[in-house]
């Protein structure tokens, strides 16, 4: 019993550009989903599709059981955030609440008890009468919400709404759009490109590369079981290190070390990753490891360098009381169960 | 040093120029309240004389024309009907055709803006006969319906509106329809009320260009009752005093508006946004 159902949808521009390739997705009631990739990836054009924004070339859209190809935005029962707020610049704040009201011809004071009480909720209350351009940008950030909310829609469409805050702002928006989301419980769609906001938010996370999902699932499945190389790299800050190397008769070769032991009979060119915060210091480990630069980040430190007799760089997560000085040597293990194969050629795990 | 002298330079240049617009205007102002016996006898005045009340009051009662059935009070009365019709009719057609270029799904919709645009380059009196025969197939002829309309499309002001519709983000027109808007709430709640700086510089030039109109309403009207100030000034018999002060009065008009509009003008003229 799904709410939104994306049935093998695509999206080809007249110019032949394929933006979203047949993409089938399920999205219960209440659920928070996240697409997120890198930009052009067609995470926007899915989003604005089931707003009505962008024409569907093939496939169906549904919501709350009802086939909404068609329908045109304005009766879809959408509500979306936009990346630069949209906000209605010669409207005050309780007009740009109460517009989208206004137009679906509900009495005056049924319009005021829902305004306040929005605004009540994203504590806009002090500002209602401004005209958004007397805001700073937290504050149009939740009079976009506001707008959003006022008229409890089926779905909350995010279409990259923290990118324009500053970096203390987004981790406190971020915060409060998922509180929100709870409180309200209404089924919402986030578009992002930073992973950190995708993890966070996400009750689940859609990885979407060249306009195919390459994985869904929960936040912790997709970083515990990455099923490729592109979403092994793009979810996980620091990202993944990557190690070319060949794997034969069970054994993982590279000109600096050797992993033997892997329980698969793949033969060829395959890709080690492993994540920094999966590495060890060990007297006699497996990785040599030249330090080049340590960023120190109080809890952390992230250790840069390269891997001796290979040019491959590394990354390396220790805890921020340890001492690492560049220009020093370690020698790394992989922890247990935490490596990585993936097939050279395509992409895909192996192991 | 330097920048007293560039400030006390330009300041004698102003004057200056403000000195030569200003003189005639006085001059006919002076002469326009002597009797014309003086002005016939020592030519222009430079100061006051004592028939202001006098020469003005028999000016815009006084029935001229060939017979004698319209007064100058009439006449301005026609040029504002005019003036406020071309102003009018040419801002909301300009609006209007803007929206449709700029957002409606038009083929060719650039081609047609700029054939639309070079209808600048067809001034009135290159067209005026065609248009006369239109009006006169039409039984327009001597109807304010006939001075205003064939005025009343201004390329400029399409010109300007197109072009500040494409400045308006992408993101207003989706939220809007996401809020229920449909195309003519869109127009309605925000073009208009966004542009409306605008709409009122607008709504200044096109008063003026339609008060300030001589050929038209000379060819268009054969009755006198519909005669406009501006071709009034030639056709209007009396004593020089009287087409005076008829020339003092025909300033008023545009004058005023741009007075009492002017904070809207230099908004809609100098907007950032």
């Amino acid at each position: 019993m799904s709410f939104l159902e994306l049935k093998k949808v695509t999206k080809i521009y007249p110019n032949g550009t394929k933006a979203v390739q047949t993409t089938s997705l399920n999205i219960e009631k209440g659920e928070f989903m996240v697409f997120v990739g890198p930009s052009g990836c067609g995470k926007s054009t899915l989003l604005r599709m089931v707003a009505g924004l962008e024409d569907i070339t093939t496939g169906d859209i549904e919501l709350d059981k009802k086939i909404i190809n068609k329908i045109d935005p304005s009766e879809r029962d959408v509500a979306m955030v936009f990346q630069n707020y949209a906000l209605y610049p010669h409207m005050n704040v309780y007009n740009n609440l109460a517009y989208g009201l206004k137009n679906r011809g509900l009495a005056k004071d049924v319009i005021e008890k829902k305004v306040n009480a929005a605004a009540k909720l994203l504590q806009i209350s002090d500002y209602l009468e401004r005209r958004p351009a007397l805001l700073s940008g937290g504050q149009r950030q939740r009079v976009a919400m506001g707008r959003a909310i006022v008229r409890s829609p089926k779905i909350f469409l995010f279409d990259e709404p923290l990118s324009n805050l500053d970096a203390k702002l987004r981790i406190q928006m971020r915060l409060e759009i998922k509180k929100l989301q709870r409180k309200v419980g209404v089924t919402s769609i986030f578009v992002t490109h930073d992973q950190v906001e995708a993890m966070t938010l996400a009750d689940r996370l859609a990885v979407i590369n060249n306009g195919i999902i390459e994985q869904l699932g929960t936040p912790i499945e997709i970083y515990n079981n990455p099923t490729s190389v592109f979403v092994a790299g793009f979810i996980g800050s620091p990202q993944m290190n990557f190690i070319e190397g060949e794997l034969k008769n069970n054994k993982f070769k590279t000109q600096a070390f050797e992993i033997t032991g892997i329980k698969s009979d793949f033969d060829g060119k395959v890709i080690l990753g492993v994540r920094p915060e999966h590495l060890v210091q060990a007297n006699n480990g497996l990785i040599k490891f030249n330090v080049d630069l340590v960023e120190k980040l109080g809890s952390d430190n992230l250790v840069y360098g390269e891997i001796k007799d290979k040019k491959d760089l590394l990354c390396y997560r220790t805890p921020g009381n340890e001492k690492i000085n560049s220009g020093s040597k370690l020698a790394l293990n992989i922890q247990e169960n935490k490596l990585y194969i993936f097939n050279k050629k395509t992409g895909k795990r192996i192991i | 040093m330097t920048r007293l002298f560039t400030s006390s330079f330009s300041h004698l240049i102003l004057f200056i120029g403000i000195f030569i617009m200003i003189v005639p205007v006085w001059l006919i102002f002076a002469s326009s309240t002597h009797s014309s016996l003086s002005i016939n006898t020592q030519g222009l005045q430079v100061y006051l004389g004592d028939r202001f009340v006098e020469n003005y009051i028999r000016v815009l009662l006084y029935k001229g024309g060939f017979f004698k059935e319209i007064t100058a009070l009439k006449m301005f009365f026609n040029s504002f009907i005019m003036a406020t019709g071309v102003a009018i009719l040419s801002v909301v057609t300009s609006l209007m055709a803007a929206y449709a270029l700029v957002y409606y799904r038009i083929k060719y919709a650039t081609l047609l803006f700029w054939i639309i645009f070079i209808t600048i380059l067809v001034p009135l009196e290159l067209r005026i006969f065609p248009t006369y025969s239109v009006m006169a197939k039409l039984n327009l002829v001597n109807s304010y319906f006939g001075l205003i309309v064939p005025i009343s499309a201004s390329a400029v002001a399409t010109l300007f509106f197109r072009q500040f519709y494409k400045t308006v983000p992408d993101e207003l027109l989706e939220s809007a329809k996401l809020d229920g808007a449909n195309t003519w709430r869109f127009f309605i709640d925000f073009l208009v009320p966004l542009s409306k700086t605008m709409i009122v510089a607008m709504l200044i030039f096109m008063f003026v260009f339609g008060y300030n109109q001589y050929l038209w309403p000379l060819l268009v009207t054969s009755q006198e009752q519909y005669w406009t100030v501006v071709m009034g000034l030639k056709m209007m018999s009396g004593s020089i005093v009287h087409r005076f002060a008829f020339v003092m009065m025909s300033m008023i008009p545009p004058i005023l508006i741009i007075v009492i509009l002017q904070r809207h003008f230099i908004k809609g003229v100098f907007q950032d946004k």
